[in-house]
């Protein structure tokens, strides 16, 4: 009989690894949606995965949450087989799918009582929890009304408010923000930086660097199904990107002009990059570049300087906007 | 081992018990829909027992003995209550559930597993089942169509054709891919209710057709009930009973994992 494997609880362990994936993919017939992965998630820190629709970021979190078997490679969650232990995994997981997937039958207050029961939460303990939620999640009011009555920032809060009956180890969140408005949005970030608060394990995908910078300790870019850089937002903008970044619009000028003005460019910042509708130069000083474009006698309509971001980070790796044309 | 397998049992149990509480609680605003259910196959047997019934009187079986037409139908109306509301509960609301409301998407990410919640349904669908063929037994009585006492055993026989059809049911909703499938359905059910001897006694189709009949999963749960109902037992009661069970097994089988397939992709 050995005691290894046991720790007393409320002494959360740091370095304790929740998920680790070595050469982890995932095909579906002759499309390889993840391409060999590896990563590690430790208790305690909020990941996230950063990356275009179709980097394989949800795939990735449906192996995660035992829901998607892995094609090839390794995964463990809690230490244990996704393949083999599925239901043991789920039930220590919280999971918020994109889509929500609440209960349309069932009531605000229904849906977290009955999902408590399928996680063998008694009634009575599941009532309780439940109406502790909904406060958490700012719903109390709304407890009696249909799911569909509600706006969509109210169901993703519902969402998450379930994903928290079972007093998960791990909190797995798809596309948490996507498709709310401005406001909904900062108060879903405002509830995830509570739970973080209270030392919950967060794992996240998006496609908005805003919410990877402000949510995430440590993340992952993805791309085309492969982890293309990780560290924590300030490390990744570091590496990969100058401190600041210069976006200079010329009017009416498109695609092809920008590129064609882009040559002219050369030298005023450390690299240069044409969009569709603006070039950035990334520069460690915004006052060189400028005193630079000064010099050579070009003018822009537009200047802008700013600190660099995720997005850039993306934009230098993959050659592409995160958010293509959302709007 | 067993130790294992007892609390294997009771957390599938507690699993498709929790299921159980989610059907409960979502059709508790529904109830007019259950009792519309049980009114239907009421009206056949008013319309079939006592309408036809008295026009044709007394039939004589082929075993020689001589029975009311009502005390004949009654059994076989009740055997296709029991039908409707089992395959109504199982492939119409589970095939809403699953490809409509997407309710089992969300439960995807609990530990219940697809065969608790192909469990859950059959319990489900069960009891409904239960609560029309106890309300039809009760009028049965109360027309005195029941022989004797030993006549409420067709309300376990019932349970067995629940059963089948719970498990056929299943099946059934995760194979439909659309609404006009369920027309499909409806036919086969109808001809099954027309021919699988709720009327007439097989032995009086030609010979080419009874074969045919004896597949159908009705024929068999209308003649284990109507042989309790008229009390005439044999060893041909285990035979249905048999193949009542085998749909039921197959069925959930194919239905779990059909949805695992859809589910965990």
């Amino acid at each position: 009989m050995s005691y290894e494997g046991f720790r007393l609880t409320g002494m959360p362990d740091v370095n304790e690894i929740l998920v680790s994936a070595a050469d982890l993919r995932k095909s579906y017939g002759d499309h390889e949606a993840v391409r060999g992965v590896d990563f590690e998630i430790r208790r305690g820190e909020a990941f996230g995965f950063l990356g275009a629709n179709g980097a394989g970021k949800s795939t990735t979190m449906r192996m995660i949450g035992c829901v998607s078997q892995p094609s090839a490679g390794t995964l463990e969650v809690f230490g244990r087989d996704p393949r083999t232990q599925g239901a043991e995994i789920r039930a220590r997981l919280g999971v918020v799918p994109q889509d929500n997937t609440l209960d349309g039958m069932l009531t605000v207050f229904e849906n977290l009582v009955v999902y408590a029961g399928y996680f063998g939460i008694k009634r009575r303990a599941a009532r309780e929890k439940a109406a502790e939620l909904l406060d958490f999640v700012q719903l109390t009011a709304r407890s009696k009304d249909q799911v569909n009555e509600l706006s969509g920032g109210m169901q993703r809060r519902l969402a998450i408010a379930r994903s928290l009956i079972n007093d998960p180890e791990l909190v797995i969140l798809d596309e948490p923000t996507t498709g709310l408005d401005p406001q909904a949005r900062h108060l879903v970030w405002e509830r995830l930086f509570q739970l973080k608060h209270r030392g919950v394990s967060i794992l996240l995908t998006t496609h908005y660097m805003d919410e990877a910078e402000q949510l995430c300790d440590r993340l992952v870019v993805m791309d085309e199904g492969r982890i293309i850089a990780s560290g924590s937002p300030r490390e990744l903008i570091d590496t990969h990107v100058t401190k600041e970044v210069v976006e200079l619009r010329f009017g009416t000028a498109h695609t092809a002009e920008l590129a064609a003005l882009a040559d002219t460019l050369d030298g005023v910042g450390a690299q240069i990059e044409p969009l569709p509708d603006k070039i950035l130069v990334y520069t460690d000083d915004a006052d060189d570049t400028n005193a630079a474009l000064e010099i050579r006698d070009i003018h822009p309509t537009s200047v802008l300087a700013r600190r660099a971001t995720l997005e850039d980070v993306f934009l230098r790796l993959t050659g592409r906007a995160l958010v293509e044309d959302e709007a | 081992m067993s130790v294992i397998a007892y609390s294997a049992a009771r957390a599938t149990l507690r699993s498709s018990g929790a299921l159980l509480n989610r059907n409960w609680i979502a059709m508790r605003r529904a109830w007019i829909l259950v009792i519309s259910g049980a009114v239907e196959s009421l009206l056949f047997l008013f319309a079939f027992g006592f309408g036809v019934g008295a026009l044709v009187g007394d039939i004589t079986l082929p075993d020689g003995t001589t029975v009311s037409y009502t005390a004949y139908v009654a059994p076989a109306i009740l055997a296709n209550a029991a039908m409707m509301a089992v395959l109504a509960e199982t492939s119409i609301n589970v095939f809403a559930k699953f490809k409509w409301m997407k309710v089992y998407d969300g439960i995807l990410n609990t530990p219940l597993r697809p065969w608790d919640i192909a469990l859950g349904e059959v319990w489900w669908a069960l009891i409904r089942g239960f609560t029309y063929i106890a309300a039809f037994v009760v009028v049965m009585g109360l027309f005195g169509l029941l022989d004797s006492w030993w006549s409420l055993l067709a309300i376990p026989a019932c349970v067995f054709i629940a059963l089948a059809f719970a498990g056929i049911g299943l099946t059934l909703a995760t194979l439909f891919r659309d609404w006009p499938d369920f027309d499909w359905m409806n036919a086969v059910v109808f001809a099954m209710f027309l021919f699988g001897g709720t009327f007439t006694p097989v032995e009086a189709y030609p010979a080419f057709a009874q074969p045919i009949v004896y597949i159908m999963p009705l024929y068999h749960g209308i003649e284990l009930v109507r042989g309790i109902s008229l009390g005439q037992l044999g060893p041909m009661m285990l035979v249905h009973i048999a193949y009542l069970m085998a749909l039921c097994v197959g069925g959930m089988w194919i239905a779990q994992r059909r949805l695992a397939r859809a589910l965990y992709k």
